[in-house]
């Protein structure tokens, strides 16, 4: 495995990236939206179609070779989400469709089961809508409160104002972005855990957008629950993993009921099958969870200190290049901040921008990003957004820059 | 640079998107409704007044959008002008019909509308061209709100 900053090479890891070689209307793709779903490598390609040609049938019930290979290969994904979040246990490690399910799942088992009325769940005004409307939901089921700590207009989160609202020992949950899918702000993990445990509160974080810049250590962290969706960490759609210590887990009451997640089952009573399992009812994403497999250890190959030094390299190219555009409004100035930066253009707006920016064969992201309230915050209708991955270069930067220069002619 | 997208960034789009003749708020209205594409974050808001005939004598409209999105609503604003809410409304379904494909067969009488037909290109801006339409609709049939993103 690298380790090091050095052995990072560009070239070789772009190459990995099959769809990086298309052209959009005969030119090069540039492809700054891997916020909202990362390119996939050949080894995740790979993994997902041996899986399919060679050794595929449905897992944990089988009493046969197929079976037990698939089962074997679904559950090396468990060892990996479990080796890259570095949980205690790899029954910890609970598979989901996505962030948002296991947001949902949470919100449905901790919240429903553990939460009482009368108690609240802290989150924050820079939270992606699936750390939102689940609570939301809990709130009007369940009576729990709903808080929204306050973010500077920095776009950074307000400690004292999050301190303030924790102060009443009323909150039972902190749910929290890791990492602000429009900002790029790395929210301060270790104090906000800090904070919630001095007060009484368990803390789970969004880690959709952290996990793919930066290692996660959860147990150093000190966190209860983590989560993360597949699609972002260079691996396939349809699988994500929502971590919880295992005590927090097994005290949780089940999620989506049927196959899988039993014990046994009699009309009177059915009984429940153990963490993971009891949280993972009907056939998975078996596939999916291969492919995840391969993603994460195409993660662990690179390495973070790698990935991270990447990023941050990136991020900082990136933030010199756009500050340089006359007319430019970059979005959220957080001191802690990686690759995902949001932008505004004083003759252009977002759409059209991005429309231009499209045919150039520049890919972002334009509108409002999930984070409707997030947006009102900032008094802004929609940005335009550029994302970064593992595969970004700098002269992608440089093409994304000298275009909206052109586009702000453009709209002279 | 941008040659390749002056089918729909042509003249009359630029012009009526920065420089729109009709934006504002009527003083008098009998109607308005507001059009709202959350996913993208386009806001529209239009109010009609109409003749003691019922069709449509004056139409104003707020728009906080893109370029397409504020040129569809300056130029509808002409378009219906004079028209009953039947007569609008037909209007909107051949608009609709060629801002999906780019053509228009049956639209005599449409070529102010006609700078748009090249949004067909462009599938994700669609529902910025039909937006302020949506919300011209809905104040039509006494609604409140309408979308274009669904
Ligand atoms: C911060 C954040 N949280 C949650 C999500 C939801 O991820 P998914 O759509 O995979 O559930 C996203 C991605 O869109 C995100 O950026």
């Amino acid at each position: 495995m690298n380790d090091t900053v050095q052995s990072f090479d560009i070239k070789a890891i772009r190459a990995q990236f099959p769809i990086l070689g298309e052209k959009i209307r005969g030119k090069d793709l540039v492809f700054l939206d891997s916020a909202a779903s990362a390119q996939k490598p050949r080894a995740v390609i790979d993994a997902m179609v041996h899986a399919m040609e060679r050794q595929y049938a449905n897992i944990h019930r089988g009493l046969h070779w197929m079976s037990e290979r698939t089962t074997e290969a679904y559950e090396m994904a468990r060892d990996a989400a479990a080796r890259l979040l570095n949980a205690n246990d790899r029954s910890e490690i609970v598979f989901v469709r996505n962030s948002t399910e296991a947001i949902n799942l949470l919100a449905h088992s901790y919240g429903r089961g553990i939460l009482k009325p009368g108690q609240a769940v802290l989150i924050s005004g820079m939270e992606h809508h699936s750390n939102i409307v689940p609570w939301q939901m809990l709130r009007d089921s369940h009576g729990i409160e709903l808080r929204v700590a306050p973010i500077t207009d920095a776009g950074e989160l307000d400690m004292a104002g999050t301190e303030a609202l924790l102060a009443d020992g009323r909150v039972g949950l902190v749910a929290i972005t890791h990492m602000s899918n429009v900002l790029g702000t790395y929210t301060p993990a270790e104090r906000l855990v800090a904070l919630a445990h001095q007060y009484g509160a368990k803390i789970f974080f969004d880690g959709s957008q952290a996990v793919v810049h930066r290692r996660v250590d959860v147990q150093a962290l000190g966190a209860d629950f983590y989560c993360f969706t597949g699609h972002k960490l260079y691996g396939p759609t349809g699988i994500g993993v929502l971590w919880g210590r295992r005590e927090l887990l097994d005290a949780m009451p089940p999620f989506l009921g049927g196959g899988d997640m039993i014990s046994s089952v009699a009309y009177e009573r059915s009984t429940w099958a153990d963490v993971p399992h009891k949280f993972e009812a009907g056939t998975p994403a078996i596939i999916e969870g291969i492919g995840l497999n391969a993603a994460i250890e195409f993660v662990e190959a690179i390495g973070y200190p790698a990935i991270a030094a990447h990023e941050a390299a990136l991020t900082d190219h990136a933030l010199s290049k756009l500050s340089a555009i006359e007319g430019i409004t970059i979005i959220g100035r957080a001191q802690d901040r990686g690759g995902v930066i949001s932008f505004a253009l004083d003759r252009a707006h977002a759409h059209d921008v991005a429309t231009l920016l499209d045919r150039q064969g520049i890919a972002v992201r334009a509108g409002q990003h999930c984070a409707e309230p997030l947006m009102r915050r900032l008094g802004l209708d929609s940005t335009a957004r550029a994302s970064f991955g593992i595969y970004t270069t700098n002269e992608e930067i440089d093409a994304l820059a000298d275009t909206l220069g052109r586009i702000r002619e453009f709209f002279a | 640079m941008f040659e390749d997208v002056r089918d729909l960034y042509n003249a009359a789009i630029l012009e009526r998107g920065r420089r729109p003749r009709h934006m504002g708020k009527l003083q008098a209205f009998d109607a308005t409704a507001k059009g709202d594409n959350p996913m993208c974050g386009d806001r529209v808001t239009v109010w009609v007044k109409f003749a003691p005939g019922g069709t449509i004598a004056e139409t104003g409209f707020d728009a906080r959008g893109c370029e397409i999105s504020k040129a569809s609503a300056d130029l509808m604003v002409e378009a219906v002008q004079g028209r009953s809410p039947a007569d609008t409304k037909a209007m909107f379904e051949r608009f609709r019909a060629m801002a999906q494909s780019g053509e228009c067969p049956a639209c005599a009488g449409f070529e102010p509308l006609k700078p748009l037909a090249a949004v067909h290109a462009y599938p994700s801006r669609v529902k910025c061209a039909t937006l302020p339409w949506h919300a011209l609709v809905a104040a039509l049939d006494g609604a409140a709100n309408a979308t274009s993103e669904s």
